[in-house]
């Protein structure tokens, strides 16, 4: 293959083609660039040295590193290429050029982001990020959706900044933005670039965004949008913190809390966004247990897989979704339901995303979650705190059966019939629900075909010799989980039949958000009503100043004003003189 | 490299000489322009005066660069001691590199813009007075004498009042402007001299290396202090210095457009590099009053030029008069820099200096040209200008861009540099002016660009069309330099170490 080929980072030929991509106004000619793009950058990822930089520039004395892949940042790489072809083949429907080419776009910066050799490279791409996915957002073409991404945006931005802070600390005192691990939060820098890190990754307070953007977004956009962000993130952290106790205790509360929210929420696609935050606790965790090299490369390998995994289901959990608001206009719980009837593939493909969520044996999730639990387990031999984080990611499990497991298609497709009688998704949807599907499950069964199965996955993975050497179907590990996934579905009818289960209603639920969504809106309110009484009289007065202001400068700064006026001679020396005064009295005073 | 090339093919007496004859040949030449019965011909004769004294300054910079020790020392006649010194290290070289260069690339591009300006029995006494202007400003860059470089200066001063008022055929205020310009000039100049007289009084020598030896034993000594402050100001004028630039965009505004391009992209640098050579190879920063005046008078003022001349750019309406006033507020940026009184400090006013002469010289040079077919200035007659001359519009919206700092382009990497040097020395504060006035030339330079490529023609019955290709070459040469120096500015910052290196008597810069 020609060196350019082998050097060109699949993530730049994403970008490129969208960037292309927008404006192509001639609609099978882009459907062909957006499925085909991904498809050969899959071809030269897998053709790709390792451990190699392939594509450097010194810019401005700083050593740049392109494209460098290694066995941590490939797999990721491979899984948001293989969910940009699977967006690609779920949007063929739509002629919508700016959401073909940005989504493209979207997914390149990921991959280039991923595959960056140095910190600021990866801050370029990361920013990159950030302003391709907002008009995946502004997409939806609604109001609700035109703030919330500015509202999104905002947030990402601020990520973004934060990072070159941390790296502009790192360059200081380092003099190197090498991809070198940090050691302690003390280092410098180092507490910035982890805030960074966190607000992408969606940790507790800071997760707000995702829940308030991603229900706004169109329906293809959801599924784009869940792929990337938040896993970038949990890429970045598996590179530069590994092992660090605090994500052990941040991931563990992040599993859980979601949990409650996406209970009782209404909005399936909001439901799926929790759950999306619940899933990336997991890794979040197993990243803090696992230290790079040395220690748990179980943890780590638990973190790379389940980010694979989650991926795919991830997405075809919110293409199913997707299809349903496609074909009925709604992703309300409370107006949905009965669905199997009409759409029973979809409903098919929605409970194979629901078995692969929830880690049932033989299906991605399971494979990928016992990874993790018996990495914090055999942590919890000497540390008796990793216990309880165990029993927290235990519940967290129940509670992802709960919510995404089986609320989702139970309440889509099963429960109250809501009547509605609609269409088959169309067929590019199944098919990419179909292709997502079939990935759930091949990576799920051992492997029927030598090579394939679930010793494909664990052969990409940062430690592939120890993850060849876990077996995840061991009885005991089977067995924890089907008790624990029987004891859910049991407590899930018992609660249904006892009318304890909360009833789909319409609402919105309030998360922390409500702090600046509804406080501040109300204080606006507040203010906004205080405005209109003495606002008539007031905005006179203002205006008046305003102007007068206008008028100052205008009267100081403008051609005819008063620093300009051409008092010549005289004004100018009576200045020397004033300065000359002030350099003579400064070297008085001092000497 | 290339400099080495020209080092090695130059002949002997070229190297021996060549500090020299960057000032020599102008002044040799001008008044043989004087004598020259076709303006054609002079302009001819000026071109290759310039080209040869662009190629001296080059083959100085080659000699310094090359030397041990890095001084040409050149006594102009053999009198060591008695008679006048030349005296070039690498802040010299530098200055003597820009002033030329850009005085080559100025006349290239003069041609067309002389003959719609000047009238035709006066182009040879008009390129007459420029060549004497030229000789001027290399000659305060090169020489190392005080009382010399006054002599140099007035020459340069004087016939830069003659060309500010050969405008007056366009626009009679020019003759009030080149009036108003002489009398400060005079002032300027009368205090430098009152300077180097009261120094002259105290150290009995008037060769600046002499008197840099000779100063620490006159610590606390009065007349010294004294000296120092006529001469601060009396520099701090020609430099357009905040608040004693307001001859500046009157001059800039009204006279001829070629003598704007030369004037805005070297006078003022030319006077900021004699500025330097007095605080810091004479003077010493180490001096307490110094220190002082440093933090108490030049920082602040270098501050408030580009705080509030950026405020004044935003609200002109005449074009040459807004570019005035960001000329101002940039050479505040320099000052900055220099009060910093650090060797980033220095360096960082240094590569500032030379981003804004390319980028100046590019926006000037632009303006003339598009002037030539459509005689308005206002920021109303540009509106539609990016259609009808797209080439000349777009070199001028790069070096506007390089005007705000746009990361890619030189203006970035000096800000850049600036803001580095401001954190090194903790005054962290002074960045936040720094970024606001940036802020400030984003409204003044990005209303332009709006007018200039989002806006309808504001009269289209006027016929107007692209600058003739003698003024596009050395145009697009300024703005692909401002693009180039943006992205690789080794050989700028590497100048602009040296220089600060030089400057402040130090072996080099890491």
């Amino acid at each position: 293959m020609p060196a350019f080929l082998t050097d060109l980072n699949p993530g730049w030929l994403l970008i490129l083609a969208g960037l292309a991509a927008i404006f192509i106004k001639i609609r099978s000619v882009r459907q062909v660039i957006t499925i085909i793009t991904p498809v050969v950058a899959i071809l030269l990822l897998a053709t790709t040295q390792h451990g190699v930089d392939h594509l450097t520039y010194n810019a401005l004395g700083i050593e740049l590193s392109f494209y460098r892949v290694d066995s941590l940042n490939f797999i990721f790489g491979l899984a948001f290429l293989i969910a940009s072809l699977l967006n690609a083949i779920y949007a063929l429907h739509t002629d919508n050029r700016l959401q073909d080419g940005m989504a493209l776009a979207y997914a390149g910066a990921a991959v280039s982001a991923t595959f960056a050799g140095d910190l600021m490279t990866l801050f370029i791409f990361w920013e990159i990020t950030a302003i391709s996915s907002v008009f995946l957002i502004l997409q939806a073409g609604t109001r609700a959706a035109y703030f919330a991404s500015m509202r999104y945006l905002a947030v990402q931005i601020l990520s973004g900044v934060l990072l070159l802070d941390g790296i502009a600390y790192v360059w200081h005192y380092n003099g190197s933005l090498s991809l070198e691990a940090f050691t302690s939060l003390d280092q410098p820098g180092a507490l910035i670039i982890f805030i960074a890190f966190g607000i992408k990754a969606a940790f507790p307070f800071l997760h707000n965004w995702l829940q308030d953007s991603y229900p706004k977004s169109s329906v293809v956009g959801a599924v784009i949008l869940s792929a990337f962000t938040t896993k970038l993130a949990v890429y970045a952290f598996a590179r530069f913190f590994p092992g660090f106790n605090e994500l052990i205790w941040i991931g563990a509360v992040m599993t859980i809390f979601p949990v409650f929210f996406a209970v009782i929420e209404n909005d399936l696609r909001r439901v799926l966004a929790y759950s999306l935050n619940n899933q990336v606790g997991f890794m979040i965790c197993a990243i803090g247990v696992g230290v790079a090299g040395v220690g748990n490369p179980l943890a780590l390998n638990g973190a790379a897989a389940h980010a694979f995994v989650h991926i795919i289901y991830k997405a075809l959990l919110f293409m199913s979704i997707g299809a349903v608001l496609y074909r009925t206009g709604t992703a309300k719980a409370s107006e949905l339901g009965g669905l199997y009837r009409s759409m029973p593939w979809t409903a098919v493909f929605c409970i194979i995303g629901g078995l692969s969520i929830s880690a049932f044996p033989f299906f991605s999730g399971f494979i990928a979650k016992s990874l993790t639990m018996s990495a914090v387990a055999a942590e919890g031999a000497a540390n008796p705190a990793m216990i309880v984080v165990w029993l927290m990611l235990l519940f967290a499990s129940a509670g992802v059966l709960e919510h995404s497991g089986i609320k989702i298609p139970y309440f889509a497709f099963f429960g109250h019939d809501s009547g509605k009688r609609v269409k088959e998704a169309p067929f590019n949807m199944l098919l990419a629900m179909g292709m997502a599907a079939f990935l759930c499950i091949a990576v799920g069964l051992p492997a029927l075909v030598p090579g394939l199965g679930y010793q494909w996955l664990y052969g990409l993975l940062p430690y592939p010799i120890e993850a060849a050497a876990y077996q995840p179907f061991t009885l005991d590990h089977i067995l924890t989980q089907m008790q624990l996934l029987i004891l859910a579905v049991f407590a899930f009818i018992l609660l249904k039949r006892l009318m304890l289960y909360p009833a789909e209603k319409p609402g919105v639920i309030l998360d922390t958000d409500w702090l600046y969504r509804k406080v501040g809106y109300g204080a606006f309110r507040w203010v906004d009503t205080v405005w209109s009484k003495i606002g008539p009289a007031t905005a006179a007065i203002a205006t008046r100043l305003a102007s007068r202001a206008y008028d100052n400068m205008v009267a100081t700064f403008s051609p005819r004003g008063m620093l300009s006026r051409n008092v010549f001679s005289g004004g100018m020396t009576l200045w020397t003189a004033v300065i000359l005064g002030l350099v003579l009295l400064v070297s008085y005073l001092t000497s | 490299m290339i400099l080495e090339l020209l080092l090695t093919s130059a002949p002997d007496w070229a190297i021996r000489h060549a500090a020299v004859l960057v000032v020599v040949v102008p002044l040799i030449m001008a008044p043989i322009l004087a004598l020259s019965p076709s303006g054609r011909l002079a302009w001819f004769l000026a071109l290759l005066a310039t080209a040869a004294s662009t190629y001296f300054a080059i083959l100085t910079l080659g000699i310094v660069q090359s030397t041990p020790g890095g001084i040409i020392e050149y006594w102009i006649g053999n009198w060591y001691l008695i008679g006048i010194e030349f005296r070039v290290d690498a802040l010299n070289a530098m200055i003597l590199l820009i002033v030329s260069g850009m005085a080559f690339l100025a006349t290239v591009f003069a041609w067309p813009t002389i003959l719609a300006d000047v009238e035709k029995q006066k182009i040879s006494l008009f390129l007459c007075a420029f060549l004497l202007c030229f000789a001027g400003l290399c000659g305060v860059a090169a020489t190392g004498d005080a009382f010399n470089l006054f002599v140099f200066l007035e020459i340069s001063s004087l016939s830069t009042y003659v060309l500010v008022a050969m405008g007056a055929r366009n626009d009679r205020r020019a003759l009030p402007a080149a009036f108003d310009y002489l009398i400060v000039g005079t002032l300027a100049a009368s205090f430098y001299i009152i300077g180097v007289g009261f120094l002259y009084a105290a150290t009995g020598t008037l060769n600046m290396a002499e008197m840099a030896a000779q100063l620490p034993a006159l610590a606390g000594n009065r007349s010294v202090q004294v000296g120092f402050a006529f001469i601060v100001v009396g520099l701090g004028l020609k430099a357009a210095m905040w608040p004693l630039h307001q001859w500046l965009p009157n001059a800039y505004s009204y006279s001829p457009s070629f003598v704007t391009m030369f004037l805005a992209a070297t006078a003022t640098k030319v006077a900021l590099y004699a500025l330097i050579r007095w605080l810091f190879t004479i003077f010493n920063p180490d001096y307490s009053f110094e220190q002082a005046i440093f933090t108490w008078v030049l920082a602040p003022l270098g501050i408030a030029a580009m705080v509030i001349c950026s405020f004044q750019a935003v609200f002109q309406t005449d074009v040459r008069r807004m570019l005035a006033y960001s000329s101002v507020a940039q050479v505040g940026y320099m000052i900055l820099g220099i009060s910093i009184a650090t060797a980033a400090g220095v360096s960082a006013g240094l590569l500032h200096l030379f981003n804004h002469s390319l980028m100046k010289g590019a926006l000037f040079m632009a303006l003339a040209g598009v002037c030539l077919t459509y005689k308005g200035t206002t920021v109303r007659d540009f509106a539609g200008l990016g259609r009808s001359a797209p080439f000349t519009m777009s070199a001028f919206a790069i070096a506007g861009l390089s005007l705000i700092g746009v990361p890619l382009t030189a203006g970035f990497m000096s800000k850049l540099q600036l803001g580095y040097a401001l954190f090194d020395h903790g005054w962290w504060w002074a960045v936040l002016f720094v970024v606001f006035s940036s802020f400030l030339a984003v409204f003044y330079v990005g209303r332009l660009l709006q007018a200039i490529f989002f806006e309808a023609p504001a009269n289209p019955g006027r016929h107007r069309k692209e600058a003739p290709l003698i003024v596009l070459v050395p145009l697009w040469i300024l703005a692909l330099a401002n693009i180039y120096f943006g992205i690789d500015a080794s050989f700028p910052v590497g100048l602009a170490n040296d220089g600060a290196a030089a400057a402040l008597g130090l072996e080099a810069l890491q």
